[in-house]
């Protein structure tokens, strides 16, 4: 503003105006995402905590499954940047009267919100919703496919504490065919140049693990062997329909982090969660609460990186309906 | 391109508008140094260092990212946002005097951004406005307390500033027709 020629914008832009996946960036726009929430890390430090940028835009947060982290996380983003913003709860919603998602949705752009972010069980709702609807669509989790603003939290996380992602070692332990979080991740520390470690009970690891791209073992100890960053997952009852375990307490003889599996990593190794945990079963509460955990950490760069995501995508409306990437 | 400042002539402007800070604000106890990024956090450091010269005292400086209170952000329907970098304030501002400083005066809209950012991180004494050069034209009712350069222009010229820290020399250039 101060000179003609100086309005910098950024060398790199996100090329979608969607955030459906980390499957469609590059590394590039990895990097603008991650840069861009460092610098709003810092509003959340001051005394107002709140930057005027998304005034005037309503986002809707459409949760069809429950969550605590990631809905209070992207409301308390939306509102530090201004946002009109509201929460849908649809256990006290009409789709409990049996509307389709199309139908939900459609009647919510009626009232033309800017951006929609939302979860859904079924995987590719998102991708579903961005091919026919005018708001951009924050993909918060769909099914046990994708929750890009995880994996970006998370490299963000690693970032802070490593200064780099590239030739990292990086484990990922727990109920992998479950997780939508670790593709996500997958798809990202591998687009980055990390090297990742996929750990589950065989009954737990997803079938064609090869394929992602990462080193899949059964054993613990073997995976966390000199590893930077230990990422441990949840088991996910709720979406388990039959038995992959013979019980807890034999998964935590067999699969939890305890102090002494930490041992064999990195001596700055960190200790990841994308929460819930379960103590006990995947993680040891000493482990959890130990001076290796950057958990709560992880829960508080969240606020900042979907501040990023939300005003990088926020100067990328009005554009063709059909303009899936 | 037409030269109308040179490094010499750079410091010397730097320098004046030192001991003109001194001057009307007797002492510097309560003052710090807010730059405008991306040109106006160098200039800031620059007078920190030429006030500790002058007077001894160590005066803090911070930088300001004015990005997210610009008022034509969301005015482009379809295009890439501009880039947020970092603000690092690392003092409290309540009951100092705030030296915002920036490389050019224009429009003044850069300076009414900054004015409510510095208002969301406490309450000043007061603010006063260092800029390196004045290229008039303003469209909101603001005004610098220290000038380095008044440059008449033309709406269809552009004021390059290029400083050390950033472009490897120090020069203000004027480009385009009068």
């Amino acid at each position: 503003m101060t000179t003609s020629a100086e309005t910098p914008t950024a060398a790199v832009q996100l090329k979608s105006r969607h955030l459906l996946g980390i499957d469609g960036l590059d590394a590039d726009e990895i990097t603008l995402i991650l840069d861009t929430a460092e610098a709003m890390k810092e509003i959340g430090g001051r005394a107002i905590k709140k930057v005027p940028t998304l005034r005037g835009r309503t986002v809707v947060n459409l949760f069809f499954e429950p969550s605590t982290r990631t809905r209070t996380s992207f409301e308390i983003a939306e509102k530090r940047l201004s946002a009109d913003t509201l929460s849908v709860a649809t256990a006290t919603s009409s789709v409990t009267k049996g509307e389709s998602l199309l139908d939900t949705v459609r009647n919510l752009e009626a009232m033309s919100p800017d951006m929609i972010v939302m979860r859904h069980a079924s995987s590719g709702a998102p991708h579903l919703l961005a091919r026919t609807c005018r708001s951009t669509i924050i993909n918060a989790g769909d099914g046990m496919h994708e929750h890009p603003t995880q994996a970006l939290l998370d490299a963000f996380t690693i970032r802070e504490h490593k200064q780099r992602l590239a030739g990292l070692k990086v484990a990922i332990v727990g109920d992998l065919m479950h997780s939508r979080v670790l593709r996500s991740n997958i798809a990202l520390l591998n687009i980055m140049g990390a090297h990742v470690w996929a750990c589950a009970p065989a009954t737990l690891m997803p079938s064609h693990i090869d394929e992602f791209g990462v080193r899949a073992t059964t054993s613990v100890d073997e995976a966390v062997d000199g590893a930077d960053v230990v990422m441990m997952l949840r088991i996910q009852h709720e979406r388990m329909h039959g038995h992959y375990i013979p019980s807890l307490r034999e998964y935590f003889t067999m699969f939890g982090l305890t102090p002494e599996r930490m041992r064999r990593a990195a001596p700055d190794a960190i200790v990841m969660h994308p929460g819930p945990m379960n103590r006990g079963v995947e993680i040891d509460s000493a482990v959890a609460d130990g001076p290796f955990s950057v958990i709560l950490e992880q829960v508080s760069n969240g606020v900042a990186v979907r501040m990023a995501v939300l005003y990088l995508l926020s100067g990328r409306d009005s554009v063709d309906v059909l303009d899936v990437h | 391109m037409p030269l109308v400042m040179d490094a010499d002539r750079m410091s010397r402007a730097l320098t004046r508008i030192s001991h003109e800070i001194l001057e009307r604000n007797r002492g510097l106890d309560e003052i710090a140094l807010v730059g405008i990024r991306t040109r106006g956090v160098p200039l800031a450091r620059r007078i920190s260092r030429s006030l500790h010269e002058i007077n001894g005292d160590d005066v803090p400086t911070g930088a300001l990212d004015i990005t997210l209170y610009r008022d034509d952000l969301m005015r482009h329907p379809v295009g890439p946002q501009p880039l947020v970098r970092r603000t690092e304030i690392p003092f409290s501002i309540d009951d100092r005097k705030i030296l915002l400083v920036d490389d050019v005066l224009y429009t003044g809209r850069t300076i009414r951004a900054a004015l409510d950012a510095l208002i969301d991180f406490g309450r000043p004494l007061a603010i006063q406005l260092v800029v390196l050069v004045d290229r008039g034209h303003r469209e909101l009712p603001i005004k610098a307390d220290y000038v380095g350069k008044n440059l008449p222009t033309s709406l269809k010229q552009s004021v390059q500033v290029r400083l050390q820290e950033i472009d490897g020399t120090d020069e203000v250039l004027i480009e385009g027709e009068a």
